[in-house]
């Protein structure tokens, strides 16, 4: 039986349940597993139920499972709120000397977490290093693997926090061994599978800006997106690159835009109110076709709204924000790795097309760790949109807004002699000075439009699966990929003729191919995170066509295949 | 040689006797002083009467928001350290649209220079109070006369400890023009405030009125004594202070940042392969 094993820790904010999952996750994707693992936290620093989960599988896996395995619960809330989820054969794991549960009922496994922390590491916290082991002796796991993934994650600690660690873990792992041998959870075999990367959607962001050549980031801490400024602020100084914490996000925009006009990749991370926040400097963007990546991490609004929790509410609000008409590019990523390549790309046909390029993230993705293959380097293409100085000195008079026939102007940076660099946020002529000649403002506006005819041609259209001639279809963009795969997959084992259409680069819109889909099915089915179908109404403005109904949720939590799956059942008749 | 001709824009649109005029040859007089080539110049500005600036003559220019001058100043000067960034704006861009980011680049301390046609009303949309109008001044949308304090951007930026705190008048251009030259020169951020008569929108604070009240900081008046700085910069009414009331020297933003130790951004080659160990620890 293929493997499909789903482990949750839960506790309070500051017990550490983000360590145990990170060190749980790493050692699993180490032994060959991939793993989808996410973490469900409240906007406090402590106190409250936050929990971890992590679903492992054979093959790529994307979303969560509503069901556990083993279920490591740090207090007694763990234990009441998560029991409904477990399997029939799934356990418990928690320090029974320490939280009171009765009356005891099968599934539980009580570990002396503390006790053996203290006995074996020398202080009781080292209690989730014994949860840990306890949880991989459950599953009869490679201990080695634990062992090396503690040295790496603590090793900055000293030798003596290492095998501390290390002790403590083998004591948890020793001890469910020994009392628990008539485990029914199976045992996890590890060695199948090569080397994976472990990584989260705000590292995958990270690394594809750095890959990118993104020189200058500006930000404003907000969840979820801030991980992204931490990430690269720690690489500041190995990598060459400016991380700046700006004074709110208008500073962090303007900045972002300051630094590209004078010659650098640049971006800025934020979340739906700070997005808010840039939308002005968003269509200054547009007027002076500077280049940008801006990366949109949604949470439930409106307003400050849910600051942990996911959603997808704010496509409509990106597509439509600031002032006046210009185009745009908004990409979607799937998973972890898609995020890598959309920021690659981003860069690229930001500074192609001189236009703003908006990756929508959102909690679930950000914050979810997952595994893939690790990124191939070499592929990645770095196209700057530059003239060349050789070509420059051709150019007699340089203008930065010159009118061509593909509405791309020559871009050059400030400061190189023979010419000079002019832009202006007011309407202005070829040259960049501002204008109120109404006939140069109509084709200027022309002129950015005219941007948009290429810069669609580099859209890639939703990818369809299984195939394009399924009697439903199933939509979905971004971060929703995971869940809505594995439904697909589930329903056609059941019978059911159902292929998923999924977006991953929204807009430009890929009118064409989306009509030819819609028309060939029998009903479709929009999965969005928000609680109107702002895709659904995206679609019918740009082909015309009305899906046949919604699946919507908006709740501040991820799809599951199981909810996709008994929402479709009722709703398609 | 590069002189005021190099310099030359386009056609102004300005008020005639506008104090911006005298703000415009100083900063370009201030240049040529220094041998700056255009090229060499970016002047970010906002939205004002003031922010067309840039436009009147002729070198980089990025003229952004109303408002939001000081972050595009400072993106594009950790970019690229080689131009001679300088902003220039109103006090409504600067101090009332703009002035958290005033606060921030004077705690930044990049090497910028601020240069703020204050005269102390909104000229491009005519004629409201502005941060530092004067109590009392009476506008259409003030028409009680205001009532809010005046905003003192030179006790602000003293309070603050910025490095290098001005004032000149459009009147005397050659003051002003070394006013700026200094500004320039000094590493960190710099502020000149300008005293600038609207004659369109301000009947209060005319030529005539800074006329009679301006006089220059005295060549034994010692700027790096903060307090005593910090006490003129509250002489305002009778007589008013020009000249430098503070300067300190501080290690700039641009220096202290690990991500420039390897060089300007701009010319940093961008080459993917750089992130191959970082990939192989996240395994
Ligand atoms: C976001 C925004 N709000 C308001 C305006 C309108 N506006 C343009 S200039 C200005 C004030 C100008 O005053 P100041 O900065 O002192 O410049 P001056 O014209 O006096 O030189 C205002 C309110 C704008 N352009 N953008
Ligand atoms: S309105 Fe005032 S500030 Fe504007 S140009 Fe006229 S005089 Fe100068
Ligand atoms: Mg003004």
């Amino acid at each position: 039986m293929s493997v499909d094993l789903t482990l949750k820790i839960g506790g309070e904010a500051g017990q550490g349940m983000q360590t145990i999952g990170y060190v749980l996750s790493k050692t699993l994707a180490r032994g060959g597993f991939h793993l989808f693992a996410n973490q469900d936290y409240m906007s406090r620093i402590r106190g409250g139920h936050n929990f971890f989960q992590i679903r492992v599988k054979e093959e790529p896996v994307y979303a969560l499972s509503e069901e556990v395995d083993i279920l490591i619960a740090l207090d007694k809330a763990t234990v009441k709120i998560h029991r409904p989820e477990l399997k029939e054969k799934g356990v418990i794991i928690f320090d029974g000397e320490q939280i009171d549960i009765s009356p005891k009922k099968p599934h539980l496994l009580s570990v002396p977490l503390e006790r053996l922390a203290r006995e074996e590491g020398g202080n009781k916290l080292f209690s989730n290093s014994v949860a840990v082991g306890a949880a991989l002796g459950v599953l009869d796991y490679r201990f080695d693997i634990l062992a090396q993934v503690l040295k790496e994650v603590f090793g900055r600690r000293g030798e003596e926090t290492v095998q501390n660690n290390v002790k403590a873990a083998r004591a948890g792992y020793d001890f469910t061994r020994e009392n628990y041998k008539d485990s029914q959870v199976s045992p996890l075999q590890s060695g199948k599978g090569n080397k994976k990367m472990l990584i989260s959607g705000n590292e995958a962001l990270s690394l594809g800006a750095m890959a990118a050549g993104c020189k200058f980031m500006a930000a404003y801490p907000m969840t979820p997106s801030t991980g992204i400024i931490t990430y690269l602020a720690g690489k500041a100084r190995e990598f060459g690159l400016v991380a700046e914490q700006a004074e709110d996000e208008i500073a962090a925009i303007n900045m972002a835009i300051g630094a590209s006009f004078a010659g650098v990749r640049a971006m800025v991370a934020t979340s739906g109110g700070g997005f808010s926040l840039m939308v002005e400097a968003l269509g200054l963007v547009g007027m002076t076709e500077t280049p940008l990546v801006i990366i949109e991490a949604q949470r439930p609004g409106p307003s400050t709204g849910l600051p942990t929790r996911t959603a997808q509410a704010d496509l409509e609000f990106v597509l439509h924000a600031s002032q006046g008409e210009f185009p745009r590019a908004i990409f979607a990523p799937a998973t972890a790795e898609d995020a890598f390549w959309s920021v690659v790309k981003a860069f690229n046909l930001a500074e192609k097309y001189q236009v703003p390029v908006i990756i929508m993230s959102d909690q679930h993705l950000a914050d979810s760790y997952s595994t893939c293959h690790k990124f191939d380097l070499r592929k990645v293409k770095i196209e700057r949109g530059i003239i060349s100085d050789t070509e420059l000195t051709k150019i007699k008079d340089y203008k930065r807004h010159r009118f061509t026939p593909s509405g791309i102007s020559p871009r050059a940076f400030p400061s190189q002699k023979g010419r000079i660099v002019i832009t202006d946020s007011d309407e202005h002529d070829e040259d960049g000075h501002l204008t109120e000649d109404l006939e140069m403002g109509k084709k200027m506006v022309q002129k950015r439009l005219k941007k948009i005819e290429a810069l669609a041609t580099e859209i890639e259209p939703p990818q369809v699966y299984p195939h394009e001639n399924a009697q439903i279809i199933l939509i979905g963009w971004g971060s929703t990929y995971g869940a809505l795969r594995e439904a697909v997959d589930i329903l056609i084992d059941q019978g059911v003729d159902v292929s998923l259409m999924h977006f991953q680069e929204i807009w430009p819109f890929p009118t064409q191919l989306v009509t030819s889909i819609l028309s060939k099915a029998k009903q479709s089915f929009c999965v969005e995170n928000n609680a109107t179908g702002q895709l659904a109404r995206i679609i019918r403005a740009e082909t015309g066509r009305k899906v046949t109904g919604k699946i919507l949720k908006f709740d501040g939590r991820p799809f599951s295949s199981q909810y996709i799956i008994k929402e479709l059942k009722k709703k398609k008749g | 040689m590069v002189t005021i001709d190099d310099y030359q824009g386009q056609v102004t649109a300005w008020c005639p006797g506008c104090g911006d005029f005298g703000i415009l040859q100083a900063l370009k007089k201030a240049l040529v002083n220094l041998k700056l080539e255009p090229h060499q110049v970016l002047i970010v500005s906002g939205i004002g009467q003031a922010s067309k600036l840039p436009h009147y003559m002729r070198c980089n220019t990025f003229n952004g928001l109303h408002g939001r001058i000081l972050p595009v100043a400072t993106g594009a000067k950790v970019a690229n350290q080689e131009l001679v960034v300088i902003g220039v704006g109103g006090d409504g861009d600067n101090y009332g649209e703009g002035g958290n980011h005033f606060l921030h680049a004077i705690r930044r301390n990049i090497d910028i220079t601020l240069l703020v046609h204050n005269n102390k009303v909104y000229g491009l949309t005519k004629g409201q109070a502005s941060p530092t109008s004067d109590p009392a001044f009476v506008t259409k949308v003030q028409p009680g006369g205001v009532v809010s304090s005046s905003f003192n951007p030179l006790s602000l930026a003293i309070s603050q400890d910025a490095g290098f705190v001005s004032r000149g008048w459009s009147g005397d251009i050659d003051h002003l023009s070394w006013l700026i030259k200094q500004a320039i020169q000094h590493k960190g951020f710099s502020l000149v405030d300008t005293l600038q008569p609207c004659v369109t929108f301000n009947k209060k604070n005319t030529y005539r009125w800074y006329k009679e009240r301006v006089y220059k900081l005295a060549e034994e008046y010692d700027p790096t004594d903060r307090l005593a700085a910090f006490e003129r910069a509250q002489e305002w009414g009778d007589r008013i202070p020009i000249g430098i009331f503070y300067r300190k020297q501080k290690p700039t933003f641009e220096d202290q940042l690990a991500g420039l130790k390897k060089g300007p951004l701009f010319r940093q080659k961008l080459d993917p392969s750089q992130l191959k160990p970082l990939l192989e620890t996240l395994s």
